[in-house]
């Protein structure tokens, strides 16, 4: 393998050449089509959509060094990155429990950006509590038979296929009799109905299984020993989650202060507004609160100090924090920040409208605010219940 | 110091907690109190913190100090926070104390600064004209006469004022109430003619007093920092002191959420403890992360002035800014969960609302740093 430094030679040069000017402008959904099409071909020709991936698997076959210096090139032009749930987590997992004949056969196409997958878990009564999803898959001959429903499934509307946790044992504990399966969306039996969501979006959908059939062969890992694939794969997203750096739309992210000072204005150095100067400083402070709160915590478990467990307190503030952050630039936006679609508004205001609406789920997924409360009470003063 | 205790810091801390509890306990400070006590303190306990190295810790060997940081004074600060003990660290040493540390001649500083290490020498800093917080709202003149000036005015909340040995006075020497540039701090002894002390009566039972200045004689050789240009002096102490103050509110909070908690553990009605009421629960875990968030920025903010960072104003402002605010939370809830009882001047959770009550007004409410740190910040 070259070393790092001619290896980034190389990557630049390669960048010169396929990379169209229009789209070094970071990840945003309005890219232009036909370009964003050529980029992820050049990417997939040389395996870098999945570059540490085997090359007999579609992967550029790169080592970590190599993969994290082709990464960072990529992003100091502000190239568009492709990820998906087959790149980031169906990719790993199947890498680890596939067989041979399984990885041949799903891992190309993910590495070349062709085939979408869709996550098949939540169901509406296995929310936090997943392992007590009742989708039950029934072995008919060489496939199986799929009757259930799942509920806020990404992008289910535009999948080619499901990797899908499935009961094929329901008399055994509730771990112990789910499978990890994979089949194709478009069939008869399986039906998706997107649901709209109060900010306008439809990412996510309700997915109706009737009939619905797999190849038994598509089973990834044990029959009936699905949780721990299940759970694995759900270590890859969130070391995704935890990586990516988020603001996938808007390209010049603007901050909270130069919205308010823009909306508001400054007479003598101070915001016009001395009310919403006072909220803007304290908003400021909550952030800057929250991230030392963060980093203390992890430098006492460091020293082996007595650590109280803040993860609650954290996602609690944490959800607080960035709501008020939506409200407040709403509060400077005014009227401007009601906009729903269209002309009369710019399209940073529109953004804003949605951002708002979208982080309202904050405080309600990964335990609502109010569990977080009961969860502190309870694990962290250990007050009797 | 990051933002965690270090080996060190925790000894001290853990000596600090049982000189406090054993010498200290809430009840000193309620006699001191109740007795109207002359001095409103112990000379001799402050003697005793005096000899241990804890009155010094800020100040450098050759006066006598020990020459460590915010964080151990911290440390310190929040011990005596959580018994309430009324020993003037405040007005002596991270007001008076400081302003002739940073803007005083060699002279000056040895002259003074080893009687305050040794616990024997008092200081005060008058800077306050009014209720509100405002370094710079100084009417109080001082017009140059012969060798040295004269001072006229008058100031308020001058903690520990009656007693303290010399007060640093923040007078105009040019310009208008309100403008920064200006001020002059002078070191004023209290004997001198014309200075008269009167002494209020705080809520808190801590000391202050408002000193009138009537033509006092100060010499040129008195003046800290430069003529005119006190407020450069003046800013870096009330950011220094800011955070002493707060270091020891911290120490408040942890006490006064701690009883708050054991009483929902213990207290019973309706048949069960209060503490299995989900509004209650809630109530408690909102105050838990105050605390923790308070202790996060002040912690901090002890470290951005013994790291020499250059973000010590934002610090102080910031942290001042969430213990105010945390104050009124942790003291009005305490007081509210312990019910009727709460009311009562015998059960000690109401001194901790008073005395959090002063500290968030004194150097300034969050209202106030939520400004200053609007204007550090551009906006």
């Amino acid at each position: 393998m070259a070393s790092i430094e001619a290896f980034k030679l190389e990557v630049r040069s390669w960048i010169e050449e396929v990379l169209p000017a229009d789209l070094r402008v970071g990840n945003r959904k309005d890219l232009p089509k036909e370009s964003l099409g050529n980029w992820i071909q050049a990417l997939a020709k040389r395996g870098w959509i999945t570059p540490d991936w085997p090359t007999e698997y579609g992967g550029g076959g790169l080592d970590r060094k190599h993969t994290a210096a082709l990464r960072a090139e990529i992003k100091a032009v502000r190239a568009p990155t492709v990820s998906s749930f087959g790149t980031s987590m169906l990719g790993p997992t199947l890498l680890e429990f596939g067989t041979e004949e399984q990885k041949l056969e799903f891992l190309p196409p993910i590495s070349r950006h062709e085939v979408k997958w869709c996550q098949g878990y939540s169901e509406p009564g296995a929310g936090s509590d997943l392992a007590s999803l009742q989708t039950r898959a029934v072995l008919e001959g060489d496939e199986y038979v799929i009757n259930g429903q799942k509920i806020w499934t990404t992008g289910a509307d535009k999948a080619d296929w499901i990797f899908c946790l499935v009961r094929t044992d329901p008399k055994a504990s509730k771990h112990d009799g789910i499978s990890f399966i994979l089949f194709p969306m478009h069939q008869p039996g399986v039906e998706v109905s997107p649901l709209k969501l109060i900010d306008g979006s439809a990412d996510f959908s309700q997915v109706f299984f009737d009939g619905a059939r797999a190849k038994a062969k598509d089973v990834i890992g044990p029959v009936n020993g699905g949780w721990t694939v299940a759970k694995r794969l759900l270590q890859h997203e969130r070391s995704t989650d935890g990586g990516s750096e988020g603001g996938l739309s808007g390209a010049q992210k603007e901050t909270l202060v130069d919205i308010v000072k823009r909306e508001v204005g400054l007479q003598d150095g101070m915001l016009a507004d001395p009310a919403i100067r006072q909220r803007l400083a304290a908003q400021e402070l909550e952030a800057k609160a929250l991230s030392l709160t963060m980093r203390r915590a992890g430098e006492e478990a460091r020293a082996g100090q007595t650590a109280r467990d803040i993860g609650s307190l954290g996602k609690y503030r944490w959800a607080n924090m960035i709501k008020s952050e939506q409200d407040i630039a709403m509060t400077a936006l005014g009227t401007q920040g009601l906009g729903w679609d269209g002309p009369g508004f710019e399209d940073t205001q529109l953004e804003r409208t949605r951002a708002w609406l979208t982080t309202r789920a904050d405080s309600i997924w990964g335990g609502t605010n109010e569990v977080q409360l009961n969860v502190i009470a309870k694990r962290v003063l250990k007050i009797p219940e | 110091m990051g933002l965690i205790l270090s080996e060190d810091q925790l000894i001290l801390r853990d000596m600090a907690k049982s000189f406090c509890d054993e010498k200290s306990p809430v009840e000193r400070m309620r006699t001191l109190r109740d007795t109207r006590d002359a001095v409103g303190f112990s000379r001799e306990l402050w003697k005793e913190m005096g000899e241990l190295g804890w009155i010094g810790i800020l100040f450098p060997e050759a006066v006598g100090g020990a020459e460590m940081g915010y964080g151990e004074l911290g440390v310190v600060l929040a011990e005596c926070g959580r018994v309430l003990a009324p020993e003037p660290f405040i007005s002596t040493v991270l007001l008076g104390g400081n302003a002739v540390l940073l803007g005083g001649s060699e002279p000056l500083r040895k002259d003074l600064l080893p009687g305050v290490c040794s616990g024997d020498r008092i200081l005060a800093l008058a800077f306050q004209e009014r209720g509100r917080f405002a370094p710079y709202a100084v009417e109080t003149a001082a017009t140059r006469d012969g060798s040295g000036y004269r001072i006229r005015g008058e100031k308020q909340f001058v903690l520990d004022g009656h007693v303290a040995d010399q007060i640093v006075t923040v007078a105009r020497t040019a310009g208008s109430a309100g403008d920064r540039d200006g001020l002059t701090l002078f070191v004023i002894d209290a004997d001198a003619p014309g200075v008269s002390a009167l002494r209020t009566e705080m809520v808190d039972g801590r000391n202050a007093a408002r000193i009138t200045f009537d033509n006092a004689v100060v010499d040129a050789a008195r003046v800290l920092g430069e003529v005119d240009g006190g407020a450069d002096i003046l800013d870096p102490v009330f950011d220094r002191a800011t955070i002493g103050l707060c270091s020891e509110m911290l120490g408040s909070f942890e006490e006064a959420f701690e009883r708050t908690l054991e009483y929902l553990k213990t207290r019973e009605q309706f048949g069960v403890k209060i503490g299995t009421f989900q509004g209650l629960r809630h109530r408690a875990a909102q105050m838990f992360g105050e605390l923790e968030f308070a202790r996060s920025v002040v912690y901090d903010a002890q470290s951005s002035i013994d790291d020499g960072r250059e973000d010590v104003a934002e610090c102080a402002s910031g942290a001042k800014a969430r213990c105010s605010d945390v104050a009124n939370l942790i003291g009005g809830e305490a007081v509210q969960m312990h019910g009727g009882i709460g009311m009562t001047d015998e059960e000690e959770i109401g001194l901790f609302f008073k005395r959090l009550k002063a500290a968030e007004f004194t150097l300034g409410d969050a209202i106030y740093h939520r400004n200053r740190y609007a204007s550090l910040r551009g906006y």
